[in-house]
């Protein structure tokens, strides 16, 4: 397992400074390769690909309507297997409100279909591509210019919602963690029926980050348990797949970022707790994070 | 904590004096969802409502959206959302359910290039004739077309007033240039800003009948949770409020929902002449396309025609008694807007052969420039 050379991204797209979405599609594309199909609802990778003719892509995209990209998706899938097509990858690429909000209802319903696609959320927690406003994805005590005050409620749990529909492979992963990152998209490319993995996506603008964190505060996010590397199948047993060597605190991870800001003691007290809580229930302990580690899991990216 | 009323003088986009307009009206719930070019409509009234007692929910999409303002307004609180293209298209269906419901509220399309995605940030007037028939079925709608920054901020005002008055959605159908473009925005005093509220229900609660129509042909508005039996249905329904599947009932229902409106055209249209009294060629023209028209009536005249505007500030229902007079006695009409023909379609349509309509339009993403209006002027008369 190496990661591919191969390049479906092209230099001259109109990301962000240290965008992490930018960065997520190159190395997913390296993983599904040539032959995939990208369906995309509005988000900011509509105008990452950048305008003609200087499009960043190259493999197929078709551009849909903010609500609608499982479903089309869906359809391009049925094209497909009534052509004979049987060896193309077709992805679904949403940002946050493309799946937790606006695009849940198409998501859930291509789910329940078992629809044979492969839907990657990557999530940076707001809609940032109209500038920072909040989705139900982003979490509590974050700042959007919809949440002025900080946002009152927790982040909506996406893994757990997919989940219950049983498809054949659900996963969260970063792009710092990149063995993890890699086996899941190769795990998810040879797998039929529905797959949906949950990229965390961090985004220097919306975050109030400068541009070169945007790596550090996505590992800090993996570390401290705020975003926990997991995954399922069909059978709905929850893994962990990467146990950090100890839990940071979550103050080190939102600290870093400017859109916390205004976070209470509370709040951090809260967070603080949820995550721990969360750790434990999914199998995490330190003398474990301890163990995994002395045998190198993900030792060299740290 | 800042009032509801800013009163003072304020450089501000049209965005904004849009939320503050609404504030001032009284709007006091507003279900949002991002979308350019009129996200900031929905982030300034999110900081502004809670100073006054409102509430700002951002929605999981504009169905959603345009479905929480309907229920807000069903419980009694005046109620708004702004989106653009792609947004409005998702309200259609709430919309005819506003209509057919008789519910209050008002609804702002900020309008961008379109089919589709489109030009996100960039302007159009594109959505005119969805805005009239955009919902399916057959209904009479109000929509107003502001010019400035100052004139959003009251017409969204007149706005709510007019959905207060008849009972229905009220469009704002403004565009991004006007949505974006800051400017002067004077606010007056509170006391000096008329607010309608729509009329509450007298008499025994038992024999209420929540649509049958009041001294106005509109009927009384109670609201859910105030103790009054009601029933509100997107079926067809009678006075009472209750499903009746028959044609009978379909014919009384649409006359009223039409018959409101049609009997009210004088209060509701509302247009302005510019140089018109002895104009020989009109320019119609509505948004930010009647502003770069007024500087192409001066330059026409100049240049030897007698060129007037009239400026749509209602665009629906439309002024068709005034452009048949005008068809009477002009030599013509020139429709300028920024689609590929909607407005001028109803001119050619209420001219009715009498004067030749000609369109000055444009794909969308710019403005039309004063320049081509008066070349259109020379080429057509």
């Amino acid at each position: 397992m190496g990661i591919v050379l191969d390049e479906y991204v092209s230099g001259g797209n109109v990301g962000c400074p240290g965008c992490g979405a930018v960065l997520g599609m190159r190395h997913v594309l390296k993983i599904m390769g040539k032959r995939t199909i990208v369906v995309m609802p509005a988000c900011c990778w509509g105008i990452i690909a950048g305008p003609f003719p200087s499009t960043s892509l190259r493999v197929p995209l078709l551009h849909v309507p903010f609500e609608t990209g499982a479903a089309c998706a869906g359809g391009v899938r049925q094209a497909l297997i009534s052509q004979g097509k049987e060896d193309i990858t077709v992805i679904v690429w949403a940002g946050d409100g493309g799946t937790f909000d606006i695009g849940l209802q198409a998501l859930s319903c291509a789910a329940e279909r078992d629809e044979d696609i492969i839907f990657v959320c990557y999530d940076n927690e707001a809609y940032m591509n109209t500038g920072i406003q909040r989705s139900s994805a982003t979490p509590e005590a974050a700042w959007t210019t919809t949440t002025p005050e900080g946002e009152g409620r927790f982040k909506k749990d996406i893994f757990e919602i997919v989940r219950a529909h049983r498809p054949s492979y659900v996963a969260s992963a970063v792009v710092t963690h990149a063995t993890d990152f890699q086996m899941k998209f190769e795990k998810a490319k040879d797998k039929k029926g529905f797959r949906f993995i949950h990229l965390l996506s961090a985004c220097p603008a919306g975050w109030r980050i400068s541009s070169d964190d945007s790596i550090e505060v996505v590992r800090l996010a993996v570390e401290s348990g705020s975003f926990p590397l997991m995954e399922t199948d069909e059978e709905g047993e929850v893994r962990l797949t990467y146990y950090p060597e100890k839990l940071i605190p979550v103050t080190e991870y939102l600290g870093l970022q400017g859109r916390f800001k205004q976070i209470s003691g509370t709040q951090l007290s809260g967070i603080q707790e949820f995550v721990e809580k969360r750790m434990r229930k999914l199998g995490y302990t330190e003398e474990e994070g301890m163990r995994r580690n002395r045998v190198g899991d993900e030792r060299a990216f740290k | 904590m800042k009032p509801a009323v800013l009163t003072g003088e304020h450089f501000m986009t049209g965005d904004v004096a849009c939320a503050e307009g609404a504030l001032a009206a009284g709007c006091r719930f507003f279900g949002g969802y991002p979308i350019t070019p009129a996200t900031e409509v929905a982030e300034h009234i999110a900081g502004r409502l809670p100073e006054v007692g409102g509430t700002f929910i951002q929605m999981e999409d504009e169905i959603a959206a345009m479905a929480s303002i309907i229920g807000a307004s069903c419980a009694g609180v005046k109620s708004m959302t702004s989106t653009s293209g792609p947004g409005f298209s998702l309200m259609m269906e709430n919309i005819g359910l506003a209509i057919c419901t008789e519910t209050p509220c008002v609804v702002v399309n900020v309008q961008r290039a379109g089919p589709s995605t489109g030009l996100p940030t960039q302007g159009a007037q594109g959505d005119m004739m969805q805005a009239r028939w955009g919902s399916h079925g057959h209904y009479d709608i109000i929509a107003l077309a502001p010019s400035s920054p100052q004139e959003i901020f009251y017409l969204t005002i007149e706005a709510f007033n007019l959905s207060e008055t008849y009972r229905l959605p009220v469009l704002i159908m403004t565009d991004e240039m006007i949505g974006h473009i800051s400017e002067r925005v004077v606010i007056p005093e509170a006391k000096k800003i008329k607010t309608v509220s729509r009329p509450g229900p007298k008499g025994r609660k038992d024999r209420f009948k929540p649509f049958e129509p009041g001294a106005n042909g509109v009927a009384p508005m109670a609201h859910a949770g105030e103790g009054y039996h009601i029933h509100v249905t997107g079926l067809t329904h009678d006075e009472r409020g209750y499903p009746v599947m028959t044609v009978e009932a379909q014919k009384a229902m649409m006359a009223q929902l039409m018959g409101k409106i049609q009997r009210n055209l004088d209060d509701i249209i509302r247009t302005e002449a510019y140089r018109l009294e002895d104009a020989e060629v009109v320019i119609v023209s509505y948004g930010v396309s009647a502003r770069t028209s007024l500087a192409a009536v001066d330059e026409a005249r100049e240049q030897g025609i007698k060129a007037g505007l009239l400026r749509l500030i209602t665009v629906w229902p439309f002024p068709e008694a005034q452009i048949r007079n005008l068809a009477k006695r002009v030599k013509g009409f020139v429709t300028v807007e920024i689609n590929l023909g909607q407005i001028h379609l109803e001119v050619e349509r209420c001219a009715a052969g009498k004067a030749p309509s000609f369109l000055v339009g444009h794909p969308g993403g710019t403005i039309i420039t004063p320049e081509r209006v008066v070349e259109a002027l020379k080429e057509s008369f």
